[in-house]
């Protein structure tokens, strides 16, 4: 394309910004795609296939909105981020997820969570935090799944409760 | 009159014991959490609808509304005497507030704030008690097309008018649509987006993707970029009273930012920023201390704290006539009303004037237990934010999965709620606004199947939703209101300038 002229610095190709216009464009893909499996019945109307082909429309316009706003750097400062604590986070969730689809029961799950969270906001003392995060967890537990009822999954631990 | 009549019914309602204990459990809640750096009303309601969906349904209405104001409250402390507004309609608060707390006066900060909020809080309030009435007589003559075209106004608010960026507003708008498409479509009962996953044909939960966004989302974020901001907190030294000339240059700015708020607030165009920064320009040049400000003006709290209070209380009055959300914590409350099969506009109120009236009146009961909660135990409060960011943030992720491991303990459920996560601090971090997504999921389903019985009836003729003129006028309305951004840049310019 045809660049219009440029200013110093901030002028640059944002790289991210290409790559969000790329992901808005691939969704906008996958909703024409998925919805050429439905069945056309409505006899007057719109039926259930038209709702997304105009959603998918909008999304390919905003992906190109995107990408001249990427390819201009128009998008807004950043600062750095700190990756190890957002991938401790993560971690975090993912441990948690996995240990209740284990069975290993909600005191565990949300513990093992509390914390990488912990750790992720610095804290380096994770015996002590994981002393904390059990008593928290358990007591979480018995407030909302023997006083308000809520069914929270059991494992090992509740059971002993 | 009618309307008293319904009030004094309502308020009936409200002073069932049962009741005033959901309203003083709410506002408890929204107080504790509306204080925690971070954590604004949206997500207290949204991290709380799971916990109440077995409780009655009038009872934890009650509390979700105390929950909100609350959450209001609670805000304007952290913005105070921390100086991380919550939600960008704080920010004003805080440039004031902190500054006021720095210098020995953050007593009389959170007094101004309190009361402020209490003055516009009570004043909206009956505003709503008022209004309502007439917008429900107006809004049962609503037919389908007139729905879907005024729900197409709020979308195109919300997103793109008044954000930094249009075609981000609308990116954030068009990832909720999205998502609200996930699941069996409620006419033909055919599955759309779902590819072959159980879990996926209910949809998408609300709460699963509020809390993602909000607070898994901030908690990333923060983490993110924890190298580069201290807080700190800065303690409430002196009175807490207000002297005399606190009082006497603090009456009118909170009527005027009630003013503000309450009308803006009630437009179907959302978002309490326009109406608290409108509020602070208007006191800064009105005010007889120019040169306090930026320095702690007290009239810089007072004003933008009720504009903000009142604009809450106004987005109320299309939300229970109208079912239209226009803030994420207003799309909150609609997804509590959904899950008792309520929903709200001038069915409703013909329906079950008990629960509606109910709620309007507790809000009035709310907004003096939260007076009489914040004044004096302001340093309760204060003691809340004293605890160590790594657990403070710790213990808000295990309450926020513990919603949905309550609802629904299905790795599916939680592996959405993670990736909402991601989404939020991406979008955060990409300078994306959030509450278009929340918006967008909830009333995105509502709209189209609006806008298909407006085809069904027309026998699929697109030249109903102009041929009436209420649904044209809107579609005119939401042409222009996506058209100004981009017509005059100016607009979007408007929040850089107040900084």
């Amino acid at each position: 394309m045809t660049d219009l002229p440029q200013g110093p610095a901030s002028r640059r190709v944002d790289r991210a910004g290409v790559v969000i216009a790329a992901v808005l464009a691939a969704l906008a893909v996958v909703l024409v795609w998925d919805s050429r499996q439905l069945a056309t019945t409505t006899m007057y109307g719109m039926g259930p296939e038209v709702m997304p082909v105009v959603i998918a429309i909008g999304l390919g316009l905003l992906a190109i909105g995107n990408l001249v706003d990427a390819l201009r750097g128009n998008l807004p400062a950043r600062e750095s981020a700190d990756r190890k604590a957002v991938w401790l986070i993560l971690g975090g969730l993912v441990l948690l997820i996995a240990i209740i689809g284990l069975g290993g029961g909600f005191i565990i799950a949300t513990s093992a969570l509390f914390v990488t969270t912990s750790a992720a906001f610095g804290r380096r003392a994770l015996l002590a935090d994981a002393a904390i995060a059990l008593v928290l967890s358990t007591l979480i537990y018995l407030a909302f799944d023997r006083l308000l009822t809520l069914s929270l999954p059991t494992g090992p631990l509740e059971r002993l409760l | 009159m009618e309307t008293f009549a319904a009030l004094a019914h309502g308020m009936a309602v409200a002073v069932q014991p049962m009741n005033l204990l959901y309203a003083l459990i709410g506002v408890f809640l929204g107080t504790a959490v509306g204080v925690l750096p971070g954590i604004g009303p949206a997500l207290t309601v949204a991290l709380l609808l799971p916990v109440t969906y077995k409780l009655d349904p009038g009872g934890s209405l009650i509390m979700f509304a105390g929950i909100y104001y609350g959450g209001m409250y609670g805000g304007s402390t952290t913005a105070i005497l921390i100086n991380t507004p919550g939600e960008s309609a704080s920010m004003a608060t805080a440039l004031e507030g902190n500054k006021m707390a720095k210098a020995g006066r953050g007593g009389p900060a959170l007094a101004t704030s309190a009361i402020g909020s209490f003055v516009a809080g009570t004043i909206a309030t009956i505003g709503l008690a008022f209004l309502a009435p007439w917008l429900v007589d107006f809004a049962v003559r609503f037919g389908p097309e007139d729905y879907f075209a005024l729900m197409c106004v709020a979308f195109i608010t919300v997103s793109a008018t008044f954000g930094d960026s249009p075609i981000r507003g609308l990116t954030s708008l068009f990832i909720g649509l999205t998502l609200g498409l996930v699941g069996i479509d409620k006419l033909t009962g055919q599955a759309r987006l779902a590819f072959g996953i159980p879990e996926l044909l209910d949809g998408v939960e609300v709460t699963t993707l509020a809390v993602g966004l909000f607070a898994l989302g901030e908690a990333l974020y923060v983490a993110s970029r924890r190298h580069h901001t201290e807080e700190r907190i800065e303690p409430v030294r002196g009175s807490l009273w207000m002297t005399r000339e606190d009082w006497k240059r603090s009456w009118k700015p909170w009527l005027r930012g009630t003013m503000f708020g309450f009308p803006i607030g009630a437009l179907p165009a959302g978002g309490a920023e326009i109406p608290t920064f409108l509020s602070y320009s208007t006191e800064k040049r009105l005010s007889k201390h120019p040169e306090e400000f930026g320095k702690g003006a007290i009239e810089g709290v007072a004003g933008p704290e009720a504009a903000n209070n009142a604009s809450a209380a106004g987005t109320l009055v299309p939300l229970l006539t109208l079912g239209l959300p226009t803030s994420a914590t207003a799309a909150m409350m609609l997804a509590g009303f959904q899950q008792y099969g309520l929903n709200p506009g001038p069915l409703l109120f013909a329906e079950r004037p008990d629960l509606v009236w109910g709620l309007i009146a507790s809000l009035f009961i709310a907004n003096v237990m939260l007076l009489v909660l914040n004044l004096p135990l302001v340093g309760l409060w204060v003691k809340l934010l004293a605890i160590p960011q790594p657990w403070l943030y710790a213990g808000i992720l295990v309450f926020a999965t513990m919603g949905t491991i309550a609802a629904k303990p299905s790795v599916v459920e939680l592996s959405m709620l993670a990736g909402f996560g991601v989404l939020g601090f991406l979008m955060r971090r990409f300078d994306f606004p959030i509450a278009p997504v929340v918006v967008g999921l909830i009333l995105g389903p509502i709209a189209e199947s609006q806008l298909r019985r407006a085809l069904a009836i027309s026998l699929g003729d697109p030249m109903t939703l102009l041929q009436s003129p209420m649904s044209a006028t809107l579609l005119g309305i939401a042409l222009i209101a996506l058209l100004a951004p981009f017509v005059m840049k100016g607009m979007g310019r408007f929040k850089a300038n107040e900084d």
